[in-house]
């Protein structure tokens, strides 16, 4: 018996250590090398990023450059890839340039994974409008990254349906919540839109468009105001929806949300410029069907957007090769040649202001519904305002998501959710030390 | 023991032969945990703004992170929300297992190769993919079964709960079986001699001989739920009830991962490192007497 005990465990540990579906993956383990370099001959950069076709443009860049060769490696998006850039950068193997979300950038620096770029790039802030500039520099002397793109927001909304069930573009939040009530009833399988507890970003875009500030900076204080008024106004409005059972629960890029889109039993997305690519694959249906509008507004005559997404190219504080990665970060974000590539190829929308004239035919999925396209979008656009991101955006995010579940699956108030955030957010910053003002 | 011919070179012997097996484990498993022990008495404190150079250094703070870990709400509440789905995967996991070890083993079964290897294949299939592949059957839009919601707050861990099931039958049976296989024919023929039915050869001997296997398959059960993580987290994105802290292993992912806190991280991996000790080593221990008395 003792013997059969033992090839059991035997047979146990074997099998185990050959594959236990238990174990956990973590998106850190497996970090790019980018320390080996060699000292002479043509330099590597390493380059983590998730826009696609990058390696195209890189392999534009590495023709004209034999000097300075840049590999891609093909990220995962989303809040996972700024933790897996800082525990790389952590380990020491961080690669050389980084796509850095705006707010992700912050922790960044904190963390004190990015270079700081002043000195390289002082030639082409001019090509950036002052609040994007505003964003790699923290309000600072210093210059973190060089932006890449930006994600100003606006209402997607489906043409045919909005005619089908008599409503029209609404103009004000007031009027939004009045069309959601209006399709529900009409169909209740139907639903104008839907709240995303998985997608902190869309909310924070929200908000700034509310003219809400997070964070910001008094003298050697930071501030955290992510229960003000305008925040709490943002929640309140789509909770009394949500809890009313006239705007969908769904978390957002689930493939039930894509099936509501596909379809048109969800009528409209407040989104941001990328969303032609999102709508084009998760959508392919609608094609033809989908138009945009400024997002609806707080108060009848204004004319006001956030931003949800939007990247720089940062380089890591201890790349081996400062200098080439610059070279490469500025070519890429403000050559003529590199953001017609940018928009061609990685379908963003440039963040260099002459970028934007690149932009000529609307994308495929919007020929027909959207014409002016890119005109539009760059008139809304200009009507987006931002606010300074702090430190831990990863805690705030994650309270966010925990927050707004909570509040969904107990029908609560949001601005609980909203409070949560905001006491999650200001504890850790305790925890850790910073200065904080009252 | 060999004072007679006693000399250096013989005692410095087994210490040789031990070498590879001294050096794989302190670097694989000495020094991770005592890096984690390391880390987990140690926090980052920031001064001003945070933004500067050198504004962030790496102070020591005793057992302050394990006392925050352990005083930590969200933890026990996890542990007791793994608790109530861990009994549940046992049970219906380590029953069924037995369950189709038996038939297969006995005399009556046709395609038993078949069939062990169809109940064995999901095992092979990575968690991961499990997972994916069960949310997306679970999606109310997409589900063949309509008018359950699966991932709502009331079925979400019968759910998760029949991911593991499924997975993990196979393996446990397979380790049954084998052992099965090995129980002498000639106890089963004397049994029958005796007019012991197929059911009852199974319940007398086959059972109590398999005790030893059934304790050890546990004790990894154990072990493996504890650490339960592939499953919630998959499901995550496509559900509003299932939180970044729902079981104690994704609090410790979301400390080291999301907010960036590897020092808490480290100390309630620490916690939950005592706390899966405890309950494997208690269990052996409350079960051996009972399961190995008669063999002494």
């Amino acid at each position: 018996m003792r013997t059969r005990l033992a090839v059991a465990a035997l047979a146990v540990t074997l099998a185990a250590g050959c594959g236990g579906s238990t174990t956990p993956e973590t998106p850190a383990a497996s970090g790019a090398p980018s320390s080996e370099q060699p000292a002479a001959g043509p330099v590597t950069l390493t380059y983590w990023t998730w826009a696609p076709n990058m390696d195209k443009i890189a392999e534009v860049w590495n023709q004209a450059h034999p000097d300075i060769k840049v590999t891609v490696s093909k990220q995962a998006g989303g809040d996972d890839a700024a933790a897996k850039f800082l525990t790389a950068a952590k380990a020491g193997n961080a690669p050389d340039l980084v796509q850095a979300e705006y707010q992700h950038l912050p922790s960044f620096v904190a963390a004190e994974a990015v270079a700081d770029l002043a000195a390289e790039t002082a030639a082409v802030k001019a090509e950036y409008s002052p609040g994007l500039w505003g964003l790699v520099t923290l309000g600072t002397e210093s210059v973190y990254a060089i932006p890449q793109d930006s994600g100003p927001m606006m209402l997607y909304y489906r043409k045919d349906l909005f005619e089908k069930y008599g409503i029209s573009v609404p103009t004000t939040w007031e009027e939004y919540a009045e069309a959601a009530r209006k399709v529900h009833k009409a169909n209740p399988k139907v639903y104008l839109g839907s709240f995303s507890s998985k997608d902190p970003g869309w909310f924070a875009g929200l908000a700034q468009q509310a003219g809400a500030q997070w964070w910001s900076i008094a003298g050697d204080a930071w501030k955290v105001g992510i229960n003000d008024a305008a925040t709490t106004k943002v929640a309140d409005f789509w909770g009394g929806l949500v809890n009313e059972g006239v705007i969908d629960d769904q978390p957002y890029f689930t493939p039930e949300w894509n099936k509501a889109l596909n379809d048109g039993t969800q009528l409209s997305w407040p989104s941001a410029v990328w969303g032609p690519g999102v709508l084009e694959s998760n959508a392919p249906k609608g094609k033809g069907k989908w138009a945009i509008a400024p997002l609806p507004q707080w108060n009848a005559g204004e004319s006001f957007s956030g931003f949800w997404g939007g990247s720089s190219t940062a380089v890591s504080a201890n790349s081996k090769n400062k200098a080439a990665a610059v070279a490469f970060a500025t070519w890429l974000n403000s050559d003529p040649a590199a953001l017609d590539l940018l928009v061609k190829e990685a379908f963003v929308y440039p963040a260099a202001t002459k970028g934007q004239a690149a932009l000529g035919d609307p994308p495929a999925y919007f020929a027909e519904s959207q014409p002016d396209f890119w005109q539009q979008a760059s008139a809304i656009g200009a009507t987006a305002r931002g606010f300074t991101f702090g430190p831990n955006v990863g805690v705030t995010y994650n309270a966010y998501k925990d927050g707004f579940d909570k509040a969904i699956q107990n029908k609560s108030a949001f601005g609980a959710a909203v409070q949560s955030m905001q006491d999650a957010t200001v504890s850790d910053m305790q925890k850790s030390g910073f200065t904080l003002a009252q | 023991m060999s004072t007679a011919r006693g000399g250096a070179p013989r005692s410095a012997a087994p210490y040789l032969f031990l070498t590879p097996a001294i050096v794989l484990f302190t670097l694989f498993l000495a020094l991770p945990i005592g890096y984690t022990v390391y880390l987990s008495l140690r926090r980052t404190k920031v001064s001003g703004l945070g933004l500067g150079r050198g504004s962030r250094r790496e102070i020591f703070v005793g057992l302050d992170n394990l006392r925050v870990a352990v005083a930590d709400g969200e933890l026990w509440a996890g542990a007791l929300r793994v608790l109530g789905y861990g009994t549940l995967v046992l049970v219906v996991m380590l029953g069924l297992a037995l369950l189709f070890a038996l038939i297969l083993d006995s005399a009556y079964v046709r395609l038993a190769r078949f069939g062990r290897i169809s109940i064995f294949l999901p095992y092979a299939v990575p968690g991961v993919v499990a997972s994916l592949l069960w949310g997306f059957l679970y999606l109310p839009s997409l589900t063949p079964i309509g008018g359950i919601d699966f991932l709502g707050a009331s079925a979400v861990t019968y759910s998760m709960a029949n991911i593991a099931v499924w997975g993990g039958t196979g393996f446990n049976m397979l380790v049954l079986y084998t052992n099965l296989r090995a129980i002498p024919r000639s106890y089963y023929e004397a049994a029958r001699m005796d007019g012991a039915s197929e059911v009852a050869i199974a319940l007398r001997i086959k059972i109590p001989m398999l005790v030893p296997a059934i304790i050890l398959t546990t004790v990894f059960s154990v072990i493996a739920t504890i650490q339960v993580f592939t499953e919630p987290t998959t499901l995550r994105p496509l559900s509003n009830t299932i939180s970044s802290t729902w079981s104690p292993l994704m609090k410790v992912y979301r400390d080291a991962f999301v907010t960036g806190d590897l020092y808490s991280a480290a100390a309630t991996s620490l916690v939950i490192a005592g706390v899966s000790l405890v309950l494997s080593f208690g269990f052996l221990r409350v079960v051996r007497g009972h399961a190995f008395e008669e063999e002494r």
